[in-house]
């Protein structure tokens, strides 16, 4: 890979915005991060609850099977046909006994063995394979799974480090704290977006722009920085949380003068902010994310994954899951499908998300020497007791330039 | 009433509807529904598969007007507009009941155009006491469940 790397000094504080531009780059990030030492968000456990049942996902741009195995084990592997490379699988998901390839039928088991191929040993005696073919020496890349908590991660490499080390205890523990009971799916939507994948996952990780950007919340005070919180990131970048707490009591003028301060702005219908405390902690924001492109959303009772999908240089798409729990009652239930208003493709606050990082991809265009300032609260990646930090977004480029050797 | 009146009052309804958002007449989207009301914006998988959630979900009149209002004061979003195309409704089996496809023409700020969203409302109508026909329900079933970007305006 030949990459103008004088350009990006050593550090946390500086990227240049070639990284979100170079078709050399995007390649690399396919086999050394998606492909790389890292864990995929492939899917949820209850996707697959059934032996033979199966879900089309993507590590990056490879696609990728998820099966539950005769024996109840959740598997993976490359969705693509050792014979000419056509998709095993064409559905988001489904049952079956094995998988067979449209194109010329050859047969896999649910882990992904090549069983059988079509006409083998030829019609009326004559075509079919050499004798000297074996089964055994052909099969899709097999990819390592693990199940956290419901969510199901996967990686290429047999060397990395289990997942709960990876993420680290501190973020694993925050993991679990919304994934603690049996989910279940209460939507499903896909946001394009027109940018980089990088570029979201900044945002994600940037604890700094929310109740600036984003007016719906700082003025119903469902955010603002003056409001407790903060941001832990994992020692290797890897994983962030981030936390805030509820409103304080009173009005705050540490917004005063700036666009989202507008305290006359009043909803009609306020009952699409009730929420209910349902961790028993006073954390009525949590925003995770684990690298390269997984995201764990608790707004109010506003649950989601979301996971990122990069579909060229400057596209990606988001695809996102909103779950409830199995035991909801029907009131909390309720409260969800209101409070997923505010996330999604429509939503009152991810409608910019969306929309931003197409604004930094244009904003750019022309800049790829250029570096970004991301120094706000320091120099290094550590968990902070505030969120007026970029710490987690430097944890992010840690992790990146980590797997990318860059 | 007759089938053909049915049509002709859910047809101008319709139209009607699609005008005011079309002309950015937003603030007079929320009054084609009744106070309490469901209006939901979902994809075809996620109606097949039952799934409760939208992608915008209301469930008063006050609702709906909250979003025109953060989408005038508080939203960021690039400036666009819609062009709805509404066929013709097919009446249900249930009294009110109705369906009739659309086609949504996106038009941003800088003149670019794309097929936004195709799909089938889905509705429940009721006449109230004013003689005036309304949305009880209107569930919007987008074909697709992939949105560009952004859906800042109803659909």
């Amino acid at each position: 890979m030949d990459l103008p790397q004088a350009t990006w000094p050593a550090g946390l504080t500086r990227v240049p915005y070639w990284v979100y531009q170079d078709p050399d780059v995007a390649r690399a990030e396919q086999s050394k991060v998606f492909e790389g030492p890292t864990w995929n968000y492939l899917c949820l456990d209850i996707d697959v609850p059934n032996a033979g049942d199966y879900r089309t996902t993507v590590m990056g741009a490879m696609p990728v099977v998820v099966a539950r195995a005769e024996d109840g084990e959740v598997v993976a592997f490359e969705n693509r046909c050792v014979h000419r490379g056509a998709l095993i699988c064409l559905e988001d998901g489904g049952n079956v006994k094995d998988f067979h390839c449209v194109y010329h039928a050859w047969r896999y088991d649910l882990r992904g063995n090549l069983k059988s191929v079509a006409f083998r040993h030829g019609v009326n005696g004559k075509g079919g394979m050499d004798d000297s073919f074996r089964l055994e020496d052909h099969r899709p890349r097999a990819i390592r799974v693990t199940v956290l908590h419901g969510l199901v991660f996967g990686t290429l490499d047999p060397d990395a480090p289990d997942i709960e080390t990876y993420i680290g205890p501190e973020i694993t523990a925050r993991l679990r704290r919304v994934m603690h009971k049996k989910v279940e799916i209460i939507g499903r939507f896909t946001q394009a977006l027109p940018n980089n994948w990088k570029l979201y996952m900044e945002n994600v990780r940037d604890t700094y722009h929310a109740s600036l950007l984003h007016l719906f919340f700082t003025t119903f005070r469902i955010t603002r920085l003056s409001a407790g919180g903060g941001v832990m990131v994992g020692e290797n970048g890897v994983a962030h949380a981030s936390a805030t707490m509820g409103a304080p009591p009173t009005a705050d003028t540490s917004y005063a003068g700036i666009r989202s301060d507008n305290d006359g702005f009043r909803l009609d219908d306020p009952s699409l902010l009730d929420s209910q405390d349902e961790f028993h902690d006073g954390i009525q924001l949590q925003i995770l994310s684990v690298f390269p492109g997984f995201v764990l959303q608790q707004i109010h009772n506003a649950i989601a994954v979301r996971q990122v999908v990069p579909t060229g240089i400057d596209t990606m798409d988001l695809h996102w899951t909103y779950l409830g729990y199995a035991d909801d009652p029907p009131e909390l239930r309720a409260m969800r499908l209101k409070q997923a208003n505010l996330v999604g493709p429509a939503g009152f606050v991810s409608m910019e998300d969306g929309a931003v990082g197409g604004f930094v991809q244009r904003g750019v265009g022309t800049a790829e020497n250029v570096l970004s300032v991301v120094e706000m609260g320091g120099t290094t990646a550590d968990t902070a007791d505030t969120r007026a930090t970029e710490a987690s977004v430097r944890g992010f480029w840690k992790a990146y330039r980590g797997v990318m050797g860059l | 009433m007759n089938d053909a009146d049915t049509l002709f009052r859910l047809s101008s309804l319709n139209a009607a509807y699609a005008a005011a958002i079309d002309a950015d007449r937003l603030e007079d989207w929320p009054n084609f529904f009744t106070e309490k009301c469901l209006y939901k914006v979902t994809s075809a998988d996620n109606h097949a598969k039952g799934y409760a959630a939208g992608i915008i979900y209301a469930d008063t009149q006050a609702m709906l007007r909250d979003r025109v209002q953060s989408l005038r004061v508080a939203n960021i979003y690039e400036r666009q507009r819609y062009r709805h195309i509404v066929g013709m409704p097919v009446l249900g089996k249930e009294p009110g009941t109705s369906e009739t496809s659309f086609v949504v023409v996106r038009t941003m700020r800088d003149g670019k155009m794309e097929l936004f969203a195709a799909g089938v409302y889905l509705d429940r109508t009721v006449t109230g006491t004013d003689g005036v026909l309304r949305f009880h329900e209107r569930i919007v079933v987008c074909d697709s469940g992939r949105f560009d970007t952004l859906v800042a305006i109803p659909l």
